[in-house]
């Protein structure tokens, strides 16, 4: 400890301490040294070992210290020589074990002097027994073997030491610079994508050739310098010349006209509350509550969005502020806002609710793990048991039927497409197999004997039909994604004659943009005359929904067929937790979108709080399925879902299995982001309903022809604009990545400058490791959700084009 | 007329500060062993009735916004009553809002109480002494251009402030430092009672330095 009281760092008063012993027979035979011998901390456990009369454990490197084993009162000459020899010679048996398995297993040992301490050890050992056979041997001789056996053991620490305690600091600081440089680079692309001249298809192919040349380069001059090729390093040269073509390119084009402000283009709260999040790493213990940070600037987060709509006039209506001159330009906005303090006291309701489901760090004795998170198998009550065996069928009842009613909200349920079909027959059967499967393995052990064979049988075969259903489910989706309703446009006669100012085929991607959105009003038009005519009560925009919401249909569909399988990997009472992390998710949406403008036809771009709030969301949620990043906490029982007689000798789907349980979050974030540009769209349509409900049915249905030019076009207003689309996509994704890729650059950061610091391997490392893996799933689940937007964009292009050609022909 | 409206702020704001700042030492006089952190509670008690008290006394004095037409007593009554149950109402917001937060449910709930207490001494009852029982008002106030007078513009930087001063107070409590004052509720308190002082000090330097860009539309 230092003189102030700080612990835990690399400076001499914190890492060196007084050692005192005390012994009731004398202990130096000579005068104690003047200045006291250092004696390292890992010589305390073979020395207390063996003082103990206790083996010493395996994993040990330490030498006994050899002053503690000198028996005075024992008669016999030498024998207080004897008995130090005795004990270094055990130390260095076991030293010499763990050697020999260790070097087995990992070639990071230097050769020539292990073979070195090899010789040592056999000379040493064979002077020892030796000695022992003819104990008349000379004091001398014991000093030698004992010199031996110590400079042995110390020869072991110091090799160990080399190829352990070493860091490349070269490397840290290429790889923090690295990282830096990319996340700045997301930054600076997010930021070029929104002006008119930016192209997507050189971004892609000029860093790859520069990364290649550099990958070239470097290898030529390794090869040319005789040096080892490391794969390390040339990936690093690859990364950064990619990057480097980029950043020079942006210097150059920079000049002097804008100002330094506009590279940072995030709000300054969020920009607060990044930085925050970014220092936080850096504290040891603000890593271990991260759950409760997280929580908190998550809520402050959502406060901030709920007082900034406030603060801009969208939040009340303005009838309740009554000075006229306050009341703005009413916009369609502000009808929206209205819910938006009930939807931000709902979200920090359900992350308040979360947050029960927490697990403790190890070490915190003030704080109680919550009883939730254990499986039901290990509960006693029968009684309670089946109460939260209710619930939890019940949190699986209400997922499924949530989804089900926001479809048919949307009017995506009507369709006859194959993905429809399986979200209204298959999930309840995914539902019914979790449910059968969770009964089964929290009541196997009251199972009777006969029926012992069959819920084994049971329970390998239900976690992975449900599995297999919600791959077939995926498969089907990618297939036909198009959940739009057909056959209600195919036989319409008036086709043509909205079609007339467009003769032949379409022939360029600019005829097709034209043509598309009126094929879009159009069916919308038809499907309201048709309703018009066979009942004048009723949901008058319903089919209209259809194509309008295409996207997220299709995107919500994905999340709940991943969540279902993730969902059995976990205890079964964390099913209540998907339920609120879909609720909260679904109210953080509505209240993103109501502060987002709907822009026309514009460049289309998702602010930066929204992604915060989702990557935040996401971490949130990894700690509320009872995870904490460090080893221990791994919920390793997940392997065994579906596999209950283990895997053999296979690593790689057991390895599967406890990453898709410990990263479900991550995975279900990263997919669903794509919502987040998609949500302020299909709100669109409730605006434009409550505007609409006053007037009537009737009236509207006369001039219904009239308003078809009006009508919502929700996410077809993305189709319409397909180049700020494509780019949306882009921004949005760098967004994300921008707002992980500094958490890891400042995990990575924490790591390498407090490398000498107590708690490293305890915190910092496994943080690191934790982040960086989630890192990795979310950038492939981020790119599986954009490209499931982009198969959902590619079908609906063709499903449009089918009908231009069934028209004209 | 803005220029001495500015002054009579200042000193206004002065003299909350001194009765922060009294709450601190007077009460050592007459019980034994207060100090602000180990008899927290009580300090909390006493401060916020001193602050409660300096604000009524300045508004009776002071009178910054244009007094009502009607003066009946029984119309007083409502109204302060009505002042009362506002009051009241925001303690129990505020109480819920730090349980959402992460605040404990049932353990330490006095604890929490008393800081929403003092969180509605530091903003509610400048709003009610001010604007009056009329949420209308206070929605307008805290919006974009809603300010009308040198008096809401304080008010707006002070309430901000004294909510900024709270979640910053939160920061400390996972750190290891084992000082006294990183409990729940005592840092949030603190940050609490600190961001309304340099709420009050600096709002109105900021309308000072800020007067020519600042029109209001009623003065």
């Amino acid at each position: 400890m230092t003189k102030s009281g700080d612990h835990g760092g690399d400076s001499e008063l914190e890492i060196s301490a007084a050692l005192f012993l005390y012994s009731p027979t004398a202990l130096f035979l000579r005068a104690p040294p003047e200045e006291p011998e250092v004696v390292p901390q890992i010589s305390l456990v073979p020395t207390l070992a063996l003082l103990l009369g206790l083996p010493i454990p395996f994993g040990n490197i330490g030498e006994v210290m050899a002053e503690l084993f000198s028996a005075v009162e024992d008669s016999q000459p030498h024998s207080s020589a004897l008995a130090q020899a005795t004990a270094l010679y055990l130390n260095a048996q076991q030293v010499f074990r763990f050697l020999h398995t260790y070097s087995a297993a990992a070639q990071d040992l230097q050769v020539e002097e292990f073979h070195r301490l090899n010789n040592l050890f056999s000379k040493a050992s064979a002077d020892y027994l030796r000695l022992l056979q003819s104990p008349q041997g000379a004091e001398a001789a014991l000093q030698t073997v004992i010199t031996e056996l110590q400079e042995f053991l110390r020869g072991v620490r110091a090799m160990c030491i080399e190829s352990w305690a070493r860091f490349s600091l070269v490397r840290m600081a290429g790889g923090a610079a690295l990282l830096a440089a990319a996340c700045f680079l997301c930054l600076l692309i997010a930021q070029w994508a929104t002006s008119p001249g930016f192209h997507l298809r050189p971004l892609l192919l000029i860093p790859v050739a520069w990364g290649l040349a550099g990958v070239v380069v470097c290898a030529g001059l390794l090869a040319t310098t005789e040096l080892k090729l490391d794969p390390v390093v040339l990936g690093a040269v690859a990364a950064m010349g990619s990057v480097l073509h980029i950043l020079w390119k942006a210097w150059a084009g920079w000049g002097s006209k804008r100002p330094l402000a506009a590279l940072l283009p995030i709000p300054r709260p969020v920009l607060l509350l990044l930085l925050i999040r970014f220092a936080a790493f850096f504290s040891d213990s603000f890593v271990v509550a991260e759950a409760r940070a997280i929580r908190f600037l998550l809520g402050s987060l959502i406060l901030l969005l709920v007082a900034q709509l406030h603060w801009e006039g969208k939040l009340l209506p303005p009838k309740l502020l009554t000075i006229p001159r306050f009341s703005a330009p009413t916009g369609p906005s502000r009808h929206k806002g209205t819910h938006a303090l009930g939807l931000g006291v709902g979200l920090l309701l359900c992350i308040r609710l979360a947050g029960l489901f927490h697990r403790c760090p190890e070490e915190t004795p003030a704080c109680h793990s919550s009883p939730w998170l254990s499986p039901l198998a290990s509960m006693v009550g029968g009684r309670a048991k089946n109460l939260w065996y209710g619930a939890c069928v019940g949190a699986l009842v209400a997922l499924l039927a949530a989804v089900r009613l926001w479809l048919r909200r949307y009017g995506n349920l009507k369709s006859p497409e194959p993905p429809v079909l399986f979200v209204r027959w298959g999930l309840p059967l995914m539902v019914l197999g979790t449910a059968a499967y969770w009964a089964l393995s929290s009541g196997a052990d009251e199972a009777p004997p006969r029926l012992r064979a069959l819920v084994t049988g049971a329970s390998v075969v239900l976690p992975r039909a449900v599995a297999g259903l919600a791959a077939s489910g995926l498969l089907l989706l990618l297939w036909r994604p198009v959940t739009a309703l057909a056959e209600a446009t195919m036989g319409a006669p008036r086709m043509r004659t909205v079609l007339t100012p467009f003769s032949g085929p379409p022939t360029s991607q600019a005829d097709l943009d034209y043509v598309v959105p009126q094929i879009y009003r159009h069916m919308q038009e038809e499907i309201r005359g048709r309703l018009e005519r066979t009942k004048s009560q009723g949901p008058l925009t319903v089919a209209a929904y259809q194509l309008g919401s295409v996207y997220s249909a299709a995107m919500v569909t994905a999340l709940t067929l991943l969540a279902f399988p993730l969902l059995l990997l976990h205890a079964e009472r964390i099913s209540l937790v998907f339920l609120l992390l879909f609720l909260q998710s679904f109210l953080l949406l509505h209240l993103l979108a109501a502060g987002i403008p709907i822009t026309t036809s514009g460049p289309f771009t998702v602010p930066w709080q929204a992604v915060s709030a989702w990557a935040l969301m996401a971490t949130q949620t990894f700690y509320s399925t009872g995870h904490q990043p460090v080893f221990p906490t791994i919920h390793w029982h997940a392997a065994f879902v579906g596999f209950p007689e283990g895997h053999g000798s296979s690593t790689w789907l057991p390895a599967l299995l406890v990453g898709a349980n410990t990263f479900a979050s991550h995975l279900l974030f990263a997919v669903g982001c794509p919502l987040l540009l998609l949500w302020p769209f299909l709100c669109e349509s409730q605006g434009s309903q409550k505007r609409r409900q006053p007037h009537g049915n009737e009236a509207e249905a006369r001039v219904g022809p009239e308003e078809g030019e009006e009508e919502p076009l929700m996410e077809m207003r993305l189709r319409d604009a397909p180049h700020h689309f494509n780019v949306a996509l882009l921004q949005l994704g760098l967004k994300y990545l921008f707002v992980l890729g500094i958490q890891i650059l400042a995990c990575a950061l924490a790591a390498s400058i407090l490398r000498r610091h107590l708690m490293v391997w305890k915190v910092f490392a496994p943080k690191f490791i934790f982040e960086a893996m989630g890192f990795i799933v979310s950038s492939v689940g981020l790119f599986l959700g954009l490209a499931l937007v982009m198969r959902v964009d590619g079908a609906v292009s063709s499903w449009l084009q089918q009908l231009v050609l069934a028209q004209q022909r | 007329m803005k220029n001495a409206d500015i002054k009579r702020l200042l000193y206004t704001h002065l003299l909350c500060i001194f009765s922060i700042i009294l709450s601190i030492f007077i009460p050592s006089f007459f019980l034994e062993n207060f100090s602000v952190l180990e008899t927290h509670l009580m300090w909390l008690c006493i401060c916020s009735v001193f602050v409660t008290a300096v604000n009524l006394v300045l508004y009776v004095v002071v009178k910054p916004n244009a007094s009502s037409k009607r003066s009946s007593l029984s119309y007083k009554v409502t109204r302060f009553l009505k002042c009362c149950f506002y009051f009241l109402m925001s303690c129990f917001v505020f109480h819920v809002i730090f349980v959402l937060y992460g605040a404990p449910l049932i353990e330490l709930v006095l604890e929490t109480f008393l800081f929403a207490v003092i969180l509605s001494t530091f903003t509610t009852v400048p709003c009610l002494c001010l604007l009056g029982p009329n949420l209308k008002a206070w929605l307008r106030v805290f919006s974009r251009n809603g300010v009308t007078s040198v008096w809401e513009n304080s008010l707006q930087i002070t309430t901000i402030s004294s909510f900024l001063g709270t979640w910053l107070g939160a920061f400390p409590i996972p750190l290891d430092w084992e000082r006294p004052w990183q409990v729940w509720p005592i840092s949030c308190t603190l940050g609490a009672t600190f961001g309304y002082v340099a709420g009050l000090i600096i709002s109105p330097l900021w309308i000072y330095w800020n007067r020519k860009q600042l029109t209001y539309k009623n003065n």
